[in-house]
């Protein structure tokens, strides 16, 4: 059984400099509740480590621009001009990281792996300082793992117990990220009693969710 | 017709029958406007969905079911959702048979860069280098030339997607199909002469015969 916070309660629980993978893909499926409470704590020097950072006014373009973030790891920045402004005006770390890299580095972190091997980035920018390894005459990639200090979910349906429910392209990274952080929030549309969400459909076990955000209305 | 729809509807005729298909945004999102009404495809949104639809009615959209590029969308009746890293696991893993990516330039080997202009826009990868490493068929659907400036080059001199030769360039001028001996013209635009394709490519193209202008229905 989890207890129920704020969305303030949770954002203080999250320090300046904290390490953050953010769920959602240009804004769908991201915490928005959690996002704009960073805003309004005025979040400082954090890594956001997610997809992308949609665009200013949405989802976590707002912590962009609110220059909540010290550094983005993220596969795509080209619909946030903020983002991009930032980068070339040196106010911002961008460390681009190719999406299908991105998610398994990630889920590398998640389940104790110590690393993938991908044939993406060979022969580009993308392999610069990064081993390469033949695996039957094949050239692959040495990519490391990727862990946060907090998993932010957004995520459809929760129960008592934090059991996740996503919807349709709100999934994204959010199942995955909630492997590989020390602390998990989870901001559910809706909370239901436990039995709700059936077996088959939890995507996210309870066990992983470390605290829940209370119902959003 | 304008230059993007004649490469829309050219791209259209490479679409094969209960195949799964990647459209990227902008100009390849166009091509599934034109595939014969009786051609069923599945298309993949890498944001995660199978079987993308149309937009839905004003006013009847769902914030969890959006594309790649943040726009609302349906999903198709026989249309499954998934997460990040499966979206990947079936780009990487060669389970999509065929994507088409927008191109910023692309050279005689056959490589495409289309993520970077260094010092200028830095948009990111997204999920173009893991389409390009792994998707059967790789096809470049972009306009011949840019402002004037040639896209189709000796050598790229933009930061490349991949080093894995794509399988076809349709342009509004011609359809080039990269070889081992290099770019080979295979079909002409509409109303466009060879010396007019030949003027606005700075590549070495390989004329075997009078190539056909294409057929658009």
């Amino acid at each position: 059984m989890k207890t129920a916070i704020t969305a303030d309660a949770a954002a203080a629980l999250i320090p300046d400099g904290a390490r953050l993978l953010i769920g959602g893909f240009m804004g769908t499926g991201s915490p928005h509740r959690l996002i704009d409470a960073l805003v309004k704590r005025g979040a400082q020097n954090l890594t956001v480590i997610a997809n992308d950072t949609a665009w200013p006014g949405r989802g976590i373009g707002k912590l962009i621009s609110a220059r909540a973030a010290k550094k983005v790891v993220a596969s795509h920045i080209g619909l946030n001009p903020e983002t991009q402004a930032q980068l070339i005006a040196g106010e911002l770390e961008v460390e681009l990281v190719p999406q299908g890299t991105l998610i398994e580095r990630i889920r590398a972190g998640g389940v104790g792996l110590g690393g993938v091997l991908t044939a993406t980035g060979v022969g580009t920018l993308i392999e610069k300082g990064k081993r390469i390894i033949e695996i039957d005459g094949k050239q692959y990639l040495l990519e490391t793992p990727i862990r946060a200090d907090f998993a932010l979910i957004g995520a459809s349906k929760a129960d008592y117990f934090g059991n996740l429910e996503y919807s349709l392209t709100a999934h994204n990274f959010n199942p995955v990220i909630a492997l590989a952080a020390d602390v998990v929030i989870a901001e559910p549309h809706t909370i239901v009693p436990v039995g709700v969400i059936p077996p088959d459909a939890v995507k996210t076990p309870g066990v992983l969710v470390t605290h829940l955000l209370e119902r959003a209305f | 017709m304008d230059a993007k729809e004649i490469i829309a509807r050219r791209v259209a005729q490479e679409v094969r029958p209960d195949t799964l298909v990647n459209l990227g945004i902008g100009l390849p999102s166009l091509v599934a406007h034109y595939l014969p009404k009786d051609v069923h495809v599945f298309f993949q949104a890498e944001n995660g969905v199978i079987g993308l639809g149309p937009r839905p009615p004003e006013g009847m959209e769902d914030p969890d079911l959006t594309d790649a590029g943040g726009g609302f969308v349906t999903a198709m009746p026989g249309a499954a959702s998934i997460d990040s890293a499966m979206s990947f696991g079936l780009i990487r893993g060669g389970h999509l048979d065929m994507t088409v990516l927008g191109g910023l330039e692309v050279d005689e080997r056959g490589y495409l860069a289309n993520w970077m202009v260094p010092g200028k826009m830095v948009p990111g990868m997204g999920g173009a280098m893991d389409l390009v490493s792994g998707a059967k068929k790789v096809v470049v659907a972009m306009v011949h030339t840019a402002k004037g400036g040639h896209k189709i080059v000796p050598r790229c001199t933009l930061p490349l997607t991949a080093t894995r030769r794509v399988s076809l360039i349709v342009t509004e001028m011609a359809v080039i199909e990269p070889t081992d001996a290099g770019l080979c013209l295979r079909e002409r635009g509409p109303g466009v002469s060879v010396r007019e394709i030949e003027n606005a490519t700075a590549a070495t193209l390989i004329v075997e015969g009078e190539p056909r202008e294409m057929a658009l229905n």
